[in-house]
């Protein structure tokens, strides 16, 4: 076996450690230990994701002597890999990106632990993308969620405070829901291995015997992912959690935190039940229609906001929308393309956000739009991130946001009639919403008078990321085709 | 802008849950309804009644009256919306398949092979023990680090970083009159049986540490056992005594050792297990107490880890520090 085959294994074991070993040592200390792990995890996924795209296939890693519905273990595809490379790379990013905030907002003597969720949280999200065992994806999910709330809760101020016990509720509920699905789903099937659930689900869609209980796991497990990560009806802990937190949690949570959960509802999607069944029980409808709502209702309601971070956390909401609209059209090209907005939103809204922590260090620490007037002109580098991450948020081609909406236009296209309109003319007023809440915002900071306030001079890391953040994007948007390819790939891999 | 439309108050009552305070206080144009009964308010009545049209004292009348209403519907619905979900998780209930029946599907190959295979291959007479620390050990690598991470939060919560308490001299309580700062009281009675109750607690919790392999037990519970006699003895005899054997550092030393010891065994564990190399782990003799392999140094990591985090637990709530 290639040595190669052991490295999603290794970041997910190891970078539990190195969480153990940063609540240890002091602030700066375990910056560097976290920075220089997550950037070798960063290596070890990018060279799986060469090793699977060079052998064309997926390969299962047994997690122990075992094999698999007795002992663990973690599948490896394409996708997987593609998912996690991003977003180790976007970690090292958000972290480099709103450093300077980290130690600005948290307790002196707290700031090892904010590390130290940082790298519990990328541990639980490359198990959540590699699981291949419902158990081990709901450990995950809870060391996802208690890190979470905890990056939310480490700045210090009673609005935190009263944000983080709104998110820990909303978040410890989608977590129960998700819990009691895996506990039917164990009762009527008696496996927690995807791919042995899969045939028995067969077998009790076509017996007709336990299908009201099916019905229910289905709908609780939706339900319970969709809460952790912020459907429409079930929104309202976002704006708070991703608005008053420090810059970086800020980009983590709204870039990384919310999409390990959408992938695991895929997996369950389409490993676990099959996309006949989901269709045969009208969830995706459901989620079609929430995801529209999404679109419009959070569009709406970042435009009504005078606090530039939630607007951009009202922002996100629209966006996780795209994301189900494209799980709900129930056919392959929808799931690229909410597959696709998994990565394009991953890697432009943590921009955004680092560069509204920029933005509130050349304005006084203030975050409401009147404040941050011209604030991109005396933070170029801040001014120049944000209008490239808004071209991408409105979707302008070249950007990373267009290949999204190109590919969801084109699974609508494929998809029935009346998702077609329906799809469609939400992308359209979707698309002009975000223009005309994205571009005044353009507009005012690169307005006024430049001030006297003068910009601190850049840290490395800072500019470091806020340049390969708009590397990146540009390069998603011309490259948009052969990661859709591969994206395709791994869904063929994912089986059905 | 006051006077803001019943929409936009339900609109706000969607964003954060609840109506804030200022927009509770009706704006003066809506109460234009005047008591005092002298000519000249009844003459100001009428022409403010003439003047509005029926619209817009039918959206005077919504924006007070809709919010209470939907205020109600809301609480109605949250009612409706738990008794329904109750409702139809019982009706699951009684389609699920009966508990213990022979013939369920969760009888399957898996668990036969737990019973009759644990003792062969994992060396444990415990087929729990061997369920969860080998079999299955990954999921407990993670719930192992949950407890963590459910520490490493409180911890960030609620540690009081003074400069007084970072040297770990308590300041004087009738001073601060904080309640964290006040000693444990220390009862006669509670005092004599505690020092009987603390070693038997913790000589019973390392039994069932030790023993988790070949009886019921193991990491969890035996380190539950454990935490429990360090807080009966800090609650008996007081913060300083127990800080003589169980400080912020110890604490530190003992959980990083015990987690990263056990993350280690796990890997080497995984690895050998899924490149096919043969681990050279001596299962030992079924039912002694060297036996089961990695399982024994793995019940004791945890036990130890759990021990820690149950203390932290309560030591944080009760004084903001260790």
């Amino acid at each position: 076996m290639e040595f190669v085959r052991n490295f999603p294994f290794l970041t997910i074991v190891f970078s539990l450690t190195c969480g153990v070993f940063c609540a240890v040592t002091r602030g700066k200390t375990a910056k560097r230990l976290c920075v220089c792990w997550l950037t070798l995890t960063f290596a070890m996924s990018l060279s799986v994701l060469i090793y699977t795209l060079r052998t064309d296939g997926s390969f299962i890693y047994r997690m122990g002597k075992w094999n698999a519905p007795w002992g663990n273990e973690i599948r490896v595809g394409p996708l997987e890999a593609l998912m996690a490379t991003a977003f180790s790379g976007v970690m090292v990013l958000s972290l480099s990106g709103g450093m300077s905030h980290i130690f600005a907002d948290c307790e002196e003597g707290k700031v090892n632990i904010y590390f130290t969720m940082a790298a519990l949280l990328t541990s639980s999200l490359f198990a959540l993308i590699y699981t291949n065992d419902l158990f081990t994806a709901y450990v995950f999910v809870e060391i996802n969620t208690i890190a979470s709330c905890a990056l939310v809760m480490l700045k210090s101020s009673g609005r935190t405070l009263v944000a983080t016990t709104r998110y820990l509720i909303m978040s410890l509920l989608g977590s129960g829901l998700f819990l009691l699905g895996v506990v039917i789903l164990y009762g009527i099937t008696g496996e927690l291995l995807m791919e042995s659930i899969a045939e028995k689900v067969q077998d009790i869609f076509s017996t007709g015997e336990y299908s009201l209980p099916l019905t229910v796991v289905i709908g609780l497990m939706s339900v319970g992912l969709a809460v952790k990560s912020a459907l429409f009806p079930f929104h309202s802990w976002l704006p708070d959690a991703h608005g008053s937190a420090t810059a970086s949690s800020s980009a983590i949570l709204s870039g990384l935190v919310l999409k390990g959960y959408i992938i695991v509802l895929i997996k369950i999607f389409y490993r676990v039940f099959g996309l006949r069944v989901i269709v045969a029980e009208r969830v995706s409808n459901f989620l079609f229609v929430y995801g529209i709502l999404a679109m419009i209702c959070g569009s709406v309601a970042a435009l009504r906001q005078v606090d530039l971070k939630r607007m951009l956390a009202y922002s996100s909401i629209a966006q996780v929308g795209y994301i189900y609209v494209g799980l709900g059209m129930h056919s392959e090209a929808g799931m690229v393309a909410a597959c696709v907005q998994i990565l394009a939103h991953a890697i432009t809204k943590p921009m955004l956000f680092c560069s509204a922590g920029g933005f509130m260090d050349v304005s006084g620490g203030q975050k409401s739009m009147a404040a941050i007037t011209g604030a991109g002109r005396r933070d170029k580098l801040a001014g120049a991130a944000f209008t490239v991450g808004a071209m991408s948020m409105i979707g302008i081609p070249f950007f990373a946001g267009f290949a999204t909406k190109l590919a969801l236009a084109q699974g609508a296209v494929g998809s029935d009639k009346i998702r077609m309109t329906i799809a469609l003319a939400a992308i359209v007023i979707s698309t002009v919403l975000n223009a005309v809440y994205y571009v005044p915002v353009i507009f005012n900071i690169f307005s006024g008078t430049e001030g006297s306030e003068k910009a601190p001079r850049p840290k490395v890391g800072y500019v470091f990321a806020m340049g390969t953040f708009m590397v990146l994007n540009v390069a998603f948007g011309l490259f948009t085709q052969q990661i859709t390819d591969v994206v395709r790939r791994g869904l063929q891999l994912f089986g059905m | 802008m006051k006077n803001k439309g019943a929409l936009s108050r339900l609109w706000s009552f969607a964003e954060y849950g609840s109506f804030r305070e200022e927009e509770f206080t009706l704006s003066p144009s809506d109460e234009r309804h005047i008591d005092t009964d002298t000519p000249e308010n009844r003459w100001l009545t009428t022409v403010q009644n003439s003047e509005r049209s029926v619209g817009a004292r039918a959206a005077s009348w919504f924006s007070r009256r809709g919010v209470e209403i939907f205020q109600r519907l809301y609480r109605v619905a949250a009612v409706f919306i738990c008794f329904t979900l109750i409702g139809v998780l019982l009706a699951v209930v009684a389609f699920l398949p009966p508990f213990g029946g022979a013939d369920n599907p969760a009888v399957n190959e898996v668990p036969e092979r737990y019973v009759a295979g644990a003792v062969e291959e994992t060396g444990a007479t415990n087929a729990v023990a061997g369920m969860i620390s080998a079999y299955r050990g990954f999921d407990t690598l993670g719930e192992a680090h949950v407890l963590f991470v459910a520490a490493c939060s409180v911890m960030a919560l609620l540690r009081i970083d003074g400069p007084a308490r970072r040297h770990g001299c308590l300041p004087d309580p009738e001073m601060t009159g904080e309640d964290m700062d006040f000693e444990p009281n220390s009862d006669l009675i509670l005092r004599k049986a505690a020092k009987i109750l603390v070693p038997l607690s913790f000589i019973f919790g390392l039994y069932v540490i030790l023993n988790g392999t070949s009886s019921p037990g193991g990491g969890f519970s035996g380190g539950a056992l454990m935490g429990a006699g360090v807080i009966l003895n800090s609650v008996a005899f007081g913060f300083s005594r127990t800080e003589r054997f169980f400080g912020e550092r110890v604490y530190h030393i003992v959980k990083t050792a015990c987690l990263t010891v056990y993350a280690l065994l796990m890997a080497y564990f995984i690895y050998m297990g899924a490149n096919g190399i043969y681990d050279h782990v001596w299962l030992g003799v079924p039912g002694g107490i060297v036996s089961g392999g990695l399982i024994l140094p793995i019940n004791i990591a945890v036990g130890f880890e759990v021990a820690c985090t149950m203390y932290c637990f309560y030591a944080l709530f009760r004084k903001g520090g260790l």
